[in-house]
């Protein structure tokens, strides 16, 4: 038997208390991560992406409500004691964010920062962690690491402030790593050099890492599984080939649809989903993305579809799939 | 830093001259002669008018007045009062011990009781933490200082005969005494600055919580207690601190009424007693020193600054 997946998230739900009702932010998803290997989340703003991150990570507000299961190689997570999972964070699974300028904190230097993680976890003393710091920081390739260690973080670029942030999470050598959009805030070419360097880590140390992003480009460069979300839910889960070669989702197919791609969009319009994301207090019953689909039935409205293999690791919630016998007939 | 320094203490000169004006300015328009209240008894005589006015130069046009104190000032001289016959310099080093004194001891219990106060509830927001932390504030804040300075010496003087009523003694004659006949002035002051203390850390802990790097320093696995008192309160401090700033320069500028109540001889006293005799030296130098301090006070308050917000250090 093989060892249990760096992160296995089954039947995730997230619920917050709102003036207008019970909003279920995430309902009932699941997915596995293998150590040294790359899922990559995908959807709309609003989707529940980065609050599936944040429920993971033990980091959403006290008034969230969180069931279903998540595992961390092996270990149930989800019920442990806050304080517990507080040990965790940083030492076991860690996160970067969407926004390098205003992640780390503008007081404290960017080597204080990164210590702090190796201070706290892993008992080193002041000097010991700085200099493992300045280390990390070399390791993440910011040039003149020892001198950059002793600046603050407004004397950084954003690309540079990211890569802190990734030599700060992955300081302690985390099983998991979260990327939660590491790369919209940034400039094209920062971007495509923070991704490479986590591709580069990730092989290094064997980390996991869910990565997290509204770009249908970066997920086919950097991750080996996908997982579609679409209205809390997962609509389509993945290996990235697949899912770029025979989308099984119409959310799916609407996304490839609707992603840029050079050359081919040269003078036309770029193609995009009719109608909105659904009210998330108020969700339409059967499949949320019933409203906006040009494949609808009438089953598709009143009974949600379930996630389902429609080829071997390749599984979709729509009742119409595999959609290949639709595409073809609409040709 | 150095150029921004020297810039800095620059401007000082320039501020206080036109400071100097306006205090001399402004005192020219309080109604009642001089003279007349140093005549006492002889004030039908116009004879001793004349001399009392003469010795005193004020048969002498404005202008040269103002010249004249404003010469002797920046020389060191402030002048004699008019009324107690003493160098206006010997009456301010009196009473700014004093008067400092009673305003670090209050400043002390306002920071101490304020600060955590207003992070404790910054945290414990909308809790019952928070609403009783709210209380305190707003009872800090609106009461009156006479009120509450007669009501402590009601009860606790008169009843309970804990620490005597009124008087102070100097620090440096008996420390235990002093502490006993300042501690109640400084707690009446203390309740307002901590009341806006809390109200402002309040605030600024609330923002600082919900910024970005907060969510950070917690996906790093640092313990609460680490994240509010070191990444969250770093960053609050910043307006706190100037806040504080400008409070200790009130507080050093005479507190008039608790100095009042509790007969303790600092500048309030002192400003008050000389406005009421129009003894104009004492007046002007009085003013003029607690527009120094506040000057001097502003500059550290930017050095404090400066040392917490690494982001002007480097501007």
């Amino acid at each position: 038997m093989s060892a249990p997946p760096a992160l296995e998230v089954r039947d995730l739900a997230v619920e917050f208390a709102t003036d207008r009702g019970i909003l279920r932010a995430v309902d009932g998803v699941s997915f596995a991560v293998a150590p040294g290997r790359t899922l990559a989340i995908v959807g709309e703003s609003g989707c529940g992406k980065s609050v599936t991150a944040l429920a993971i990570m033990g980091l959403l507000p006290p008034h969230a409500r969180v069931s279903g299961s998540i595992r961390l190689a092996g270990r149930e997570i989800a019920t442990l004691a806050p304080e517990e999972r507080r040990k965790m964070r940083g030492a076991e699974m860690a996160m970067v964010f969407q926004e390098p300028m205003t992640s780390l904190n503008p007081a404290f230097t960017a080597g204080e920062q990164v210590a702090e993680a190796l201070r706290l976890h892993q008992g080193l003393s002041r000097r010991e962690a700085f200099a493992r710091a300045v280390e990390m920081l070399a390791h993440v390739r910011i040039p003149d690491a020892a001198r950059r260690a002793r600046q603050y973080p407004h004397q950084l670029s954003g690309g540079m402030r990211q890569r802190v942030m990734i030599a700060m999470a992955l300081a302690c050598r985390p099983r998991l790593l979260i990327a939660d959009e590491p790369t919209t805030a940034l400039d094209v070419t920062v971007q495509a050099q923070i991704l490479a360097l986590i591709d580069e880590l990730k092989r290094e140390t064997g980390t996991a890492v869910v990565l997290i992003t509204h770009d249908l480009g970066v997920v086919a460069d950097h991750a080996e599984d996908v997982a579609v979300m679409y209205a809390g839910r997962i609509a389509e889960r993945a290996p990235a080939a697949a899912l770029f070669a025979v989308p099984q989702h119409p959310y799916t197919v609407g996304l490839l649809g609707a992603a840029p791609r050079l050359g081919r969009a040269a003078g036309g319009r770029l193609a995009s989903i009719e109608g909105a994301v659904p009210d998330m207090a108020r969700p339409p019953p059967g499949c949320r993305f019933a409203p906006r689909c040009p494949f609808r039935i009438a089953r598709c409205a009143e009974e949600a579809p379930p996630l389902a293999e429609v080829a071997p690791g390749h599984a979709s919630a729509c009742w119409r799939a595999p959609l290949e016998r639709i595409l073809e007939a609409a040709a | 830093m150095w150029i921004w320094l020297a810039r800095r203490l620059a401007q000082i000169l320039p501020t206080l001259l036109v400071l100097s004006f306006l205090i001399f300015g402004l005192q020219q328009l309080m109604p009642g002669d001089p003279a007349l209240i140093l005549a006492g008894e002889e004030r039908g005589d116009p004879q001793v008018l004349a001399q009392i006015r003469a010795e005193l130069r004020l048969d002498r046009p404005l202008y040269e007045q103002y010249l004249h104190w404003l010469g002797s000032v920046l020389t060191g001289d402030f002048g004699f009062s008019w009324r107690i016959r003493m160098p206006v310099a010997e009456l301010i080093l009196e009473k700014l011990p004093v008067t400092a004194q009673l305003a670090t001891m209050a400043f002390l219990i306002g920071a101490l009781i304020g600060v955590p106060m207003g992070i404790l509830s910054a945290v414990r927001r909308d809790r019952p933490a928070d609403w009783a932390a709210n209380a305190v504030a707003l009872f800090g804040i609106s009461t009156p200082n006479f009120w509450l300075g007669i009501m402590l010496i009601l009860l606790i003087s008169v009843q309970l005969g804990w620490l005597p009523p009124s008087g102070y003694v100097p620090l440096t004659e008996d420390f235990r005494q002093s502490i006993a006949t300042t501690i109640m002035p400084a707690f009446v002051l203390g309740t307002n600055i901590a009341g806006v203390l809390m109200r402002h850390t309040r605030a600024a802990m609330l923002t600082a919580l919900s910024q970005d790097y907060v969510r950070t320093a917690r996906a790093k696995g640092l313990p609460e207690r680490v994240v509010v008192w070191k990444h969250a309160l770093r960053n609050a401090l910043i307006p706190v601190v100037t806040l504080g700033t400008i409070e200790f320069g009130r507080l050093l500028a005479g507190a008039v009424l608790t100095e009042q109540i509790f007969t303790i001889p600092g500048f309030g006293k002192l400003v008050v007693d000389a406005v009421f005799n129009r003894d104009y030296p004492v007046v002007q130098g009085v003013v003029l020193t607690t527009a120094l301090i506040f000057v001097l006070l502003s500059l550290v308050a930017d050095l404090l600054y400066m040392a917490i917000n690494p982001r002007l250090r480097h501007a």
